[in-house]
C-alpha cells in the first residue's frame, strides 16, 4: 500500500501573534492545508491519506476537509504527537492497527504549509521510496551554508556545490523506519529531528529527489505574502 | 488547489505559473500524460507568429494534442484512472447550423487560450473522449491532429457527388499521410493517389495505389476528388494542380493553412463547377468518430505508428525545450512528450 502523511502538527509559533495554526491561514480564500491535500487527492497511486493535526485542531481539520473537499473517503484524520517524528509515527501507528503493515509498504511525509509542490515531486518520491527504501526532496543550496556552533564566530564554510537544502515530501519504506525509530533512545530521539537523518545514519542510501525553488514552505508571515503574490499574479487569464 | 502551468513567456522561454483551482466544480480533473508538438506551437515557440500575435497571446500554455487520464470527477461519471483524449476547442455557445469548431465565439487551446502544458487539465465534461485501453499512448497523443483529417472527411462527404472512384492527395506530410490512410480505409475499394515532392516521405506511404512527383504527372490523369494538405506556399501550387486534373464538379478539400492569401485560379474552378470545402480545425463528434474508427479498423494504428518521430520525457522545464528543439530539426513525423514534470 501506498500512503500520504501530511504533518499539521504545528501551533505555528513563527507566524507571530496569530491564535490559529498556520496551516489553517487561507491562501486565495482557502485554507493552506486544503491547497496542500488536494495535491494529493489527484494522484490515484495513495490508498490513504493521513492528515496528522494537533489534538485541539481535529475537529477544525475535519471541518474544513469537508466544507472544501467533498467526500474522498481516502482521507482520514489522526492525532499528532510531540514532535515531528512522533507525529509520523502515530500516522504509523493508525496504519499498522487499522490496516496492518505489509513488508513493501511505503509513506509519503509531506508539510502541510507547502502547498506548490508538483504531480513530479509525488511520483518520483513514490517511485524512490519503493526502489530505494528513504527519499528526500532536496534544492541546490542557493545561497552558501555557513557552519557556526557558537552563533558568534564561522567553524565551517562547506563547499556550497555540494549542499542541498531540505523541503518535503519524505518518503520512506514504513517498517524500515518504524525499526529504526524503535532503535533509538530517547535522548537520540530528542535530536534527531528529521526522519531522513536517522535513515542515514542507520546507513540506509536516502534517494534524492528534485525539488523547486516555489516549493516553500509557508512559516512566516513573509513567506505568506510570498505565496499569495505567487497566485495572484497568475489570475485572469 | 495550485496547478502549475508551464507557459511561453517570449520565444523559447518557458515559466511555471500557479493557478488556484478548485476541484468541487463541474470540470473534470485530468492529468495530461503524452502531449504532442504541432506545427502552430512551433510559431509561438520560434516567434514566427509574428509581433502582434506574439503580443497578444503570450504569455500562453502551448500544445492542443494530447491525451491523459482522469484523476478527479465530482460527479463521479469518470472514473479515476480512466484513458481520455481532450478536445482543446471550447465552445462558449451552441448553433444549430454553425460546427463548435467554426462559431467565431470558441476558444482554442494554445491559440490565446491555455493548452495542456500543465500540471492539470481542467476540462467541461463533454471536452474528453474516453479511449480504449491498450491503445499505443504515442499514436493516441496525436488523435487531434487525425480528428482535423477524420473532420474534413465527414464535410466532404456531406457536400461531395457520390462518385467516388478516384482521390487525389496533395501533401507528403503527417496530414497527407493520415488523410491519406483515412480515405484508403473509408474507400479499400477506391484508387488513392499521393501527390508529393520528397521522396524519402512518399516511401512511407505504403497502403496508397500510387505516389506522383509532383514535376511528373502524367497529363492524361484524372481524379475525382481532391484533399489538399499541403499548406503555407505549398498550398497555392497545390490547389491550383488540383484545378488542373480533377473532373468537373469534383470537391476539393482544404486543409493546409497558410499564413498569408494564395491565388488560385478560379476561372477554372467556375468552369468546371467545382466545390471548394474549407474545414478547421474538428469538434467532439469528430474525436468519438476518429476514436470509433481506430477502434473498428486496428490495422490503422499501426500505419499511425510511423508517424512517431521522437519520444522525450519530460521531467524540467529544459526537457520541455529540448523536446521543441529536436522537433524543429526532424523532418519526418510527431515529437511526443512523455509528461512527467
Amino acid at each position: 500500500m501506498i500512503y500520504a502523511e501530511i504533518l499539521a502538527g504545528g501551533k505555528g509559533t513563527r507566524m507571530g501573534n496569530i491564535n490559529m495554526p498556520k496551516q489553517f491561514l487561507t491562501l486565495n480564500n482557502k485554507p493552506i492545508i486544503i491547497h496542500t491535500i488536494e495535491k494529493f487527492i489527484l494522484n490515484d497511486r495513495f490508498d490513504k491519506i493521513l492528515v496528522v493535526s494537533p489534538k485541539e485542531w481535529i475537529i477544525h481539520t475535519k471541518d474544513i476537509i469537508r466544507k472544501y473537499i467533498a467526500g474522498d473517503d481516502r482521507i482520514v484524520v489522526v492525532e499528532g504527537g510531540k514532535d515531528r517524528n512522533d507525529s509520523i509515527m502515530s500516522g504509523i501507528n493508525y496504519i499498522e492497527k487499522t490496516f496492518g503493515l505489509n513488508d513493501d509498504d511505503v509513506i509519503v511525509t509531506h508539510d502541510s504549509v507547502r502547498p506548490f509542490l508538483t504531480h513530479r515531486i509525488i511520483e518520483e518520491n513514490i517511485d524512490f521510496a519503493l526502489e530505494y527504501r528513504a527519499v528526500d526532496t532536496v534544492i541546490e543550496a542557493i545561497d552558501t551554508i555557513i557552519e557556526s556552533t557558537d552563533g558568534e564566530i564561522i567553524s565551517n564554510i562547506p563547499v556550497r556545490s555540494s549542499m542541498y537544502q531540505g523541503q518535503t515530501p519524505q518518503s520512506f519504506n514504513i517498517k524500515m523506519l518504524v525499526d529504526h525509530y524503535h532503535s533509538l533512545s530517547d535522548e537520540q530521539k530528542n535530536i534527531l529531528t528529521d526522519a531522513c537523518k536517522i535513515c542515514a545514519l542507520k546507513g540506509e542510501n536516502v534517494k534524492l529527489v528534485k525539488g523547486e525553488v516555489f516549493n516553500i514552505k509557508v512559516t512566516t508571515p513573509y513567506d505568506l505574502k510570498v505565496a499569495n503574490a505567487i497566485i495572484q499574479e497568475s489570475i485572469g487569464r | 488547489m495550485i496547478n502549475q502551468v508551464y507557459r511561453l513567456v517570449s520565444p523559447r522561454q518557458f515559466e511555471v505559473t500557479y493557478n488556484d483551482e478548485s476541484l468541487q466544480t463541474d470540470y473534470v480533473v485530468v492529468r495530461p500524460t503524452h502531449l504532442s508538438i504541432c506545427a502552430a506551437d512551433q510559431r509561438y515557440y520560434t516567434g514566427t507568429r509574428g509581433k502582434q500575435a506574439m503580443a497578444k497571446k503570450l504569455p500562453m500554455a502551448l500544445i492542443h494534442e494530447g491525451i491523459g487520464k482522469v484523476v478527479y470527477d465530482s460527479k463521479g461519471e469518470f472514473k479515476t484512472g480512466t484513458p481520455v483524449v481532450m478536445v482543446p476547442n471550447i465552445p462558449t455557445e451552441e448553433d444549430d447550423i454553425i460546427g463548435e469548431n467554426y462559431l467565431r465565439s470558441s476558444k482554442f487551446r494554445s491559440s490565446g487560450y491555455d493548452g495542456f502544458m500543465q500540471d492539470y487539465v481542467f476540462l467541461k465534461r463533454d471536452r474528453l473522449v474516453q479511449l480504449p485501453e491498450g491503445m499505443s499512448p504515442h499514436v493516441a497523443a496525436f488523435i487531434e491532429l487525425i480528428t482535423i483529417a477524420m473532420h474534413s472527411l465527414v464535410r466532404f462527404e456531406q457536400k461531395a457527388h457520390s462518385r467516388r472512384d478516384t482521390f487525389g492527395v496533395w501533401g507528403d506530410g503527417n496530414l497527407g499521410f493520415i488523410s491519406a490512410l483515412i480515405l484508403k480505409k473509408r474507400y479499400p475499394e477506391s484508387k488513392v493517389y499521393l501527390f508529393g515532392k520528397t521522396k524519402y516521405k512518399m516511401e512511407h506511404f505504403s497502403f496508397i495505389d500510387e505516389a506522383y512527383n509532383i514535376d511528373e504527372i502524367p497529363d492524361d490523369l484524372r481524379i475525382d476528388h481532391a484533399f489538399e494538405c499541403a499548406g503555407g506556399k505549398g498550398s497555392q501550387d497545390a490547389i491550383n494542380q488540383i484545378i488542373d486534373y480533377i473532373h468537373p464538379e469534383g470537391s476539393i478539400a482544404i486543409l493546409g493553412v497558410s499564413e498569408y492569401p494564395v491565388e488560385i485560379n478560379t476561372r477554372m474552378i467556375l468552369e468546371k463547377g467545382l466545390t471548394v470545402i474549407g474545414s478547421s480545425r474538428s469538434g467532439r463528434a469528430d474525436f468519438v468518430n476518429t476514436v470509433e474508427f481506430m477502434k473498428e479498423i486496428p490495422e490503422v494504428i499501426e500505419y499511425l505508428e510511423l508517424l512517431v518521430g521522437s519520444v522525450h520525457e519530460v521531467r524540467t522545464i529544459q526537457d520541455i525545450i529540448d523536446a521543441f528543439e529536436k522537433d524543429l530539426t526532424t523532418s519526418w513525423g510527431k515529437t511526443i512528450m512523455e509528461w512527467k514534470i
